[in-house]
């Protein structure tokens, strides 16, 4: 089998594409092999009704790293925004909103919002250099890792001793004690509080979610600021560009091609196995799949040693986030919001306690009786993605356990009910708009995307499965114990969300090793 | 034992240190100052010693202890350097431990090795063998974290020859544990209890177990990323170089302030009881001595506070001799009320059917809850303002291993309640904190989890003394009456205990030093705090330790 | 002896065996150990009388606590060849092999034999309980695992004339077993497994039976060894002969490495010398990449035997590099004067470079001569193991003494 590729990218989800592009920019041979009929994985834009197209998983672009589209040359390869950095809104049960950028309801909130997020922005900006690293190991005396300490350690420093001190004090914090430390309005709370918790398997009392914060805050730093914005066309206008990115570059792309098994000889990988029964060859294979597809499934225990299993198995990767999708006659009026805001990120959140109490139940395999959510009408910026006059409504919705009590067969009706009376309640007459629903559980998250657990990140984003243990130990580098296989998915430091960094860091790292 | 204001002709007034509080972190500071050759005194608001660590007849011949109940964590080294079995302290270790199940079933733990097999075994063959891995990995982190517990953490912020030093200390205790085992350590360090018992155990019973002491005394859930490190807190204790191993004080837990006092006494040392201290003094900004609730005035160029930074700061010191910023960070502390307290006096041993006939487990701590999820429950309660309707319990009836703490025949059972609110959510706390019947209410909800366990339970209590978290500030002067003085979460150990920049005992005023247990490393009869705040001290004074 | 009645696992942790009847009544000294959750006997009358049983006749073992697994299922061969160091592909039905299992770091967790009973059924014997790595090491492989301990009685019957003891027993064709290989015997109804394998270097069997069997086959055993000088023989006599077999033992040569508490204490197997175990060739196994950097880079310290001189066994001694005891490079792990070899022999953990055969080291012995600690610096030299390995052990079909 002679291998006509120098690398084969498993998952042409936008880490995969990311991660082949580089590869294929700095003169390497690379086929894409992508399981379904479309590319992007979770940064995808499909239809869910009649003439109604949604991004399907993520729906907004906050993350992505700036320096990825320019490297990448995105523009050129027909990536748009059709929105301006987007207002957030926090939707209040009495009807009266607030703007997360003037939260006027408490005149001391205003005043300490300001110090708050510039202060934040600082901390987390000291973080955006750990992100776009490779994690060093501990205990080697390679000097790359005692480079990469020295580096995260001087970006901490550099904050000077007060930034510093308070880093080091805020960052194993939970986010409800953060903001009780700094305002007074529940409404700005909950809302601050529920970005902290976006996507994670927490509560805002959960110790960590300052971090996952920070974290998120960071990946915005290095994706041109404190902004969430939505490309023309859905996220899947993302992962067209950088498929176009890629092909430029010389890379192959396979769809319908999934892989069924990554080939081992003589403890290296070489090449995969295809559903079709078609070997093909390579020097190195690198997975964007989740760790726990990539190693139990694809690459299989047997070439892995019983501890690394034993870190995989508990490795958490049950999602507990869902995404509702309607379809909309007209646009729905939400109480006292300005129309003007309604192409922007809506929240209901509107105490900590009420994010807490919704995650409450989700401890307990049951759904939120009172969700969270992140709701955005994306046809209100970009109409293309509706029929004319008509609208789609996209909201993230927390908190939807993976392993429901009874199942999601059983639920799945009863939530969606729950998450349109939420919505109802902020905008009455909404029900009666609705043409069609689509509700993804974490269950069809993982059916559709091929994400074992059906979690964005692909694992729980918390101290003890990030960066240098993340996935687990003897694979925090991008690389598998099986030679010639590397990791490049959101498994990966430093996991999920829309910004490439996780398929840039394993292409570097290949390329280091190459 | 200890000599009052009112029996002293003509009191001393200056001394070269003063100790605010004659909690047995105070006492050790005492001891180790006057050990020193300095002239100590201590100051107690109460009319007895001992802060949380006492034993209190609170119903005729029997004795409580009726705030801390076990002793493991105390510093061998402490006792050995202050001579404490000397001075009468002896500690008697459990013989083993349970967990009531809702559906009859039990389990329990026993010293013997293959017992405990074969106990564990019943509920899961695989987890009595995997509890060899865990006691490994526990124990693998108590050895790293043990020789931290008797030094002053570094300031990563600084770059005086001292913190640096110590850093590099740290870093090779660390780098000496090998790769796989800091990786371990760090996840370790992060993780909640729940998430850190599923990498061992299947069994929801024996996790539940386990899981227990990584809730006690904190404002968290066993599903709390942290939490596994509490569990590891309340493990750091050995009894003879058995880690983890715990014990029960002979004449409960006031035998060890009782000890400590003579130790101090014998090295010179005064203590005034119900000496309430009003105000810390400062003069050109620095401490100089304290004021008592009657006007005394004692005065020192060495002050030491015993009590939490909340109290030491917000209600002792005045702020204008404090930086806004600390006084920002003091109130930031999170010092939560989250457990309560029942002392009761029984008329004879409760029958618990669950347990069978002569298993030595009832000698030890005794549970009910028999899931993580109970746990947690117990704990969304708490986080809604209320007293957890299932609470997690830790009893205890050390009156059958300790004679002296009950009449023949009778029994003092402690049940330590996890969780209890310092506020209610609905009506209480006024100024006048919990009523009669709130209280009450409280504690049948504690005696009725009992009673669905021991059939003649509530036949045989002869008295209850019900503390809530209000009561125990209320009586020992704990803020909240947290019993850590101050949460052992991330935010809050090491180096941010108990503020950044702050930790090591020093304060923002030249000569005001804290050594209770809001310093670095936290709570529990440890002694470790008041043992470092005094070599701090004594350092200061260019003295050796 | 039965269970006493009604005592729980909390009154009475230990079990007694199936042999304990029988055992505890010939027992004249009273000295029982606990091993692997049982009571057994130490020693009947004296060790020294016991071992020669061993060397000279046929002794008879209660060999019941081994721990004991039953490993079975269509992924059975290959979760084994994952788990071990040795290739199981190769292992035939009906044989046994010797191997030792590593975790990721390519330290040794136990060793132990593995027998193949069928295609897709396999048995194996270790010295520690494990289910928890056995389960976290089947993830992904289509196998059963089970202990069996408590289901299967088993004797150790070792010696010279061991094999006549067998024949006059009633095991027809017992003198055809070869090393290391299986039968099934059916005497007088009672069902018994032999193996010819053992844990003391000499010809000799081990017998696996169902428990209520046990007493039956013990007593005709005794008898029909009666005159071939068979003796039921306590674990100190076999701690003598498994050193001069140069045999390992856990907790004594070497600390598994789940238990291990500090750092640098685990043990791979290229520095138990036991590296004829290991095969890079079959494949991947646990612990294969951290072997492969370590064989390439060579090991830190090997575990080794030394002929002491003198004839004081060097019980705990730390290993100098020379007489003036300065430089440590290594301790004594197991060590008795070899009443057989008439040697004083000892195994030893030592360092590199130092451990060659032929090297000569020094030990520090200390004597307790009538409550007077004495200290002697004794020369040793680097051997060849095993110190003691007669033909016998080997001979098929063996002589009848």
């Amino acid at each position: 089998m002679a291998a006509r590729y120098d690398h084969i990218v498993v998952g042409a989800g936008h880490n995969g594409l990311v991660c082949a592009a580089y590869l294929a920019k700095a003169g390497k041979r690379v086929l894409i092999l992508e399981a379904s009929d479309r590319l992007g994985g979770a940064s995808v834009t499909r239809d869910f009704a009649a003439g109604f197209s949604v991004s399907a998983c993520a729906h907004l672009l906050g993350q992505f790293q700036s320096d990825i589209v320019r490297d990448l040359g995105l523009a050129r390869h027909g990536l748009r925004f059709v929105s301006g950095p987007m207002p957030t809104a926090a939707l209040s049960p009495d009807g009266r909103p607030v703007l997360l950028s003037a939260p006027g309801r408490s005149a001391a909130d205003a005043d300490a919002y300001p110090a708050f997020t510039a202060r934040m922005h600082r901390l987390a900006r000291s973080l955006l250099p750990i992100l776009g690293m490779a994690p060093p190991r501990l205990g080697t005396d390679a000097w790359s890792d005692r480079r990469g300490l020295l580096r995260m350690a001087w970006s901490v420093r550099r904050l000077g001793r007060t930034d510093m001190r308070e880093l080091l004090r805020i960052i194993g914090m939970n986010a409800y004690d953060l903001m009780e430390e700094h305002f007074e309005s529940a409404l700005l709370k909950g809302a601050l509080g529920f970005d902290a918790v976006l996507g994670t398997n927490f509560g805002p009392r959960s110790p960590g979610t300052v971090l996952t914060l920070l974290y998120r805050m960071a990946a915005e730093a290095g994706a041109g600021g404190p902004r969430a914005v939505q490309p023309e066309g859905g996220m899947g206008a993302v992962a067209d560009a950088l498929a176009k990115a890629a092909r430029a570059a010389g890379a192959e792309i396979r769809r319908e091609a999934p892989v069924e098994r990554i080939l081992v000889k003589d403890d290296r990988a070489i090449g995969v196995v295809l559903a079709s029964g078609e070997e093909v060859a390579a020097g190195s294979v690198v997975s964007s799949a989740d760790p726990h597809t990539t190693f139990m499934r694809l690459l299989g225990p047997e070439h892995l040693d019983t501890g690394f299993v034993r870190r995989i198995k508990h490795f958490r990767h049950k999602g507990l986030a869902a995404k509702l999708h309607l379809a909309l006659d007209g646009l729905p009026a939400f109480s006292g919001l300005d129309p003007s805001t309604l192409g922007g990120r809506l929240l209901i959140a509107p105490s900590l306690d009420y994010v807490e109490h919704a995650y409450n139940h989700a401890k307990y395999g049951e759904y939120s009786k009172a969700p969270a959510l992140e709701i955005t009408l994306p046809t209100v910026n970009d109409p293309s993605l509706a029929p004319a006059g008509k609208h789609v409504l996209s909201a993230v919705v927390q908190y939807a356990p993976y392993d429901l009590a009874g199942g999601w067969e059983a639920g799945r009706e009863r939530f969606t009910d729950i998450v349109i009376d939420t919505i109802e309640h902020h905008a009455p007459g909404l029900r009666s708009l609705i043409q069609a629903r689509e509700l993804l559980t974490p269950v069809d998250i993982e059916r559709e995307f091929r994400i074992a657990g059906g979690h964005w990140h692909h694992g729980d984003l918390a101290f003890d499965q990030f960066f240098m243990v993340r996935p687990v130990p003897g694979a925090a580098q991008y690389r598998a114990p099986v030679a010639g296989l590397y990791l490049c998915g959101a498994g990966a430091h430093p996991g999920g969300g829309v910004m490439g960094l996780a398929g840039r860091n394993a292409a570097a790292k290949m390329l280091e090793a190459a | 034992m200890t000599a009052s204001l009112s029996t002293t002709a003509a009191p001393q007034r200056r001394f070269d240190a003063i100790i605010v509080g004659a909690g047995h972190n105070g006492l050790v500071a005492a001891c180790y100052l006057a050990k020193a050759g300095l002239s100590v005194l201590v100051l107690e608001r109460n009319d007895y010693i001992g802060g949380a660590a006492v034993s209190r007849q609170l119903y005729p011949e029997f004795t409580y202890s009726n705030c801390s109940y076990v002793c493991s964590l105390l510093r061998p080294e402490i006792m050995r350097e202050l001579e404490l079995p000397r001075h009468g302290l002896q500690i008697i270790p459990y013989e083993g431990g349970c967990t009531m199940m809702r559906d009859g079933g039990h389990l329990a733990l026993y010293d013997n090795h293959d017992a405990l097999r074969r106990e564990i075994g019943r509920h899961s063959k695989r987890d009595a063998e995997a509890y060899d891995r865990y006691s490994r990995d526990v124990m693998r982190q108590c050895k790293f974290i043990k020789p931290l517990l008797m030094r002053s953490p570094p300031d990563p912020t600084s770059f005086k020859p001292r913190d640096i030093m110590e850093l590099l200390y740290l870093a090779k205790r660390f780098n000496g544990m090998g790769e796989e085992r800091m990786y371990d350590t760090i996840r370790f360090w992060t993780m909640s209890a729940a998430d850190f018992l599923d990498e061992y155990f299947e069994s929801e019973i024996v996790k539940a177990h386990f899981a227990g002491s990584s809730i006690i005394g904190t404002a968290l859930g066993p599903r709390s990323p942290g939490t596994a490190y509490v569990l590891l807190h309340h493990y750091m204790g050995d009894i003879d170089d058995a880690v983890g191993a715990w014990g029960f004080a002979r004449g409960g837990m006031g035998a060890v302030t009782k000890a400590l006092a003579a130790s101090f006494q014998e090295k010179g040392g005064t203590i005034h009881t119900g000496a309430g201290v009003e105000r810390i003094l400062t003069r050109n900004g620095r401490g100089v001595g304290v004021a008592l609730t009657d006007g005394t005035e004692f005065y020192a160029r060495t002050v030491i506070s015993n009590m939490d930074v909340k109290r030491t700061f917000l209600q002792t010191m005045d702020a204008k001799d404090l930086p806004d910023e600390f006084l920002r960070q003091v109130r930031n502390f999170k010092i939560r009320g989250s457990s309560g307290k029942l002392n009761i006096a029984l008329d004879g041993l409760p029958e618990v059917p669950a347990i069978p006939k002569g298993a030595p487990c009832t000698r030890g701590d005794m549970h009910v809850t028999d899931t993580i999820e109970m746990m947690e429950r117990a704990y969304d309660d708490w986080k809604d303002g209320f007293w957890s309707r299932a609470p997690y319990i830790d009893m205890l009836i050390p009156s059958q291993i300790d004679p002296t703490m009950a009449p023949d025949g009778k029994h003092y059972m402690s049940v330590f309640v996890q969780y209890c609110p310092y506020r209610l959510a609905n009506g209480a706390p006024t100024e006048t904190g919990w009523d009669d019947t709130q209280r009450k209410a409280f504690g049948d909800t504690v005696i009725d989890t009992i009673a669905r366990h021991s059939p003649n339970f509530k036949d045989l209590i002869l008295h209850a003394e019900i503390r809530t978290p209000w009561d125990i500030e209320r009586e020992v002067g704990l803020t909240e009456g947290n019993i850590f003085q101050g949460e052992l979460t991330m935010d809050q150990l090491l180096f941010n205990r108990p503020i950044p920049g702050y930790a090591q005992y020093r304060t923002p005023v030249k000569g005001v030093y804290m050594c209770g247990s809001s310093t670095h490393p936290g709570g529990g009869v440890m002694g470790a705090p008041g043992h470092n705040a005094a070599r701090q001290v004594l350092g200061d004074l260019r003295l050796a330790a | 002896m039965q269970p006493l009645p009604g005592k729980p696992h909390f009154l009475q942790p230990l079990l007694p065996t199936p042999f304990s009847e029988r055992t505890h009544a010939l027992s004249q000294v009273d000295s029982f150990i606990q091993w692997s959750g049982y009571t057994t006997v130490d020693v009947f009358t004296t060790a020294e009388q016991e071992y020669f049983a061993i060397r000279n006749a046929t002794s008879l073992y209660d060999l019941t606590p081994m721990v004991k697994y039953r490993i079975a299922g269509s992924g059975a061969e290959r979760f084994l060849n994952r788990l071990v160091t040795r290739n199981i592909a190769k292992l035939k039905e009906g044989r046994v092999a010797y191997t030792v299992w590593c975790n990721d770091a390519g330290h040794v967790i136990d060793d132990g034999t593995i027998f193949r009973m069928g295609a897709e059924e396999f048995r194996l014997c270790a010295q520690e309980r494990q289910l928890d790595w056995l389960r976290d090491a089947a993830i992904g492989f289509d196998v059963a695992i089970d202990e069996i301990t408590e289901e299967i009685a088993a004797l150790a019957l070792q010696g010279p004339t061991s094999c006549a003891v067998l024949k006059e027993f009633g095991v027809r064709g017992a003198e055809r077993l070869k090393p290391f290989e299986i039968g099934r015997f059916t005497v007088d109804g009672l069902e018994i497994t032999i193996s010819r394998t053992g844990f003391t270097g000499d010809l000799g069997y081990e017998l696996w039976m169902a428990p209520r069997d046990a007493l039956a086959v013990w007593d005709r055993l005794m008898a029909a060894g009666k005159s071939r000088g068979i003796r039921p023989i306590g674990s100190q006599a076999l701690d003598m002969a498994r050193i001069e077999a140069g045999f390992i033992m856990l907790n004594h040569d070497f600390v598994s490495a789940e238990h291990t508490i500090r750092a640098g204490r685990d043990r791979s197997p290229l520095e138990l010398g036991l590296d004829w175990l290991v095969d890079f060739n079959k494949g991947h196994f646990n612990g294969r990449r951290a072997l492969l950097t370590e064989k390439q880079r060579g090991v830190r310290r090997r575990l080794v035997g030394l002929d002491v001189a003198g004839n004081k066994p060097a019980h705990n001694a730390l290993i100098y590099s020379d007489h003036t005891g300065i430089k440590e490079i290594g301790s004594v792990t197991s060590a008795i004067w070899s009443p057989t070899c008439k040697r004083n022999i000892a195994l030893a953990m030592i360092d590199a470079p130092h451990f060659d055969i032929g090297h000569t080291v020094w030990a520090e012995i200390y004597l307790n001569r009538e409550l007077v600690w004495e200290r002697r610096m004794a020369r040793a030299q680097v051997v060849d193991k095993p110190f003691f390995a007669p033909e016998r052990r080997r001979a098929t079909p063996p002589a009848d003494f």
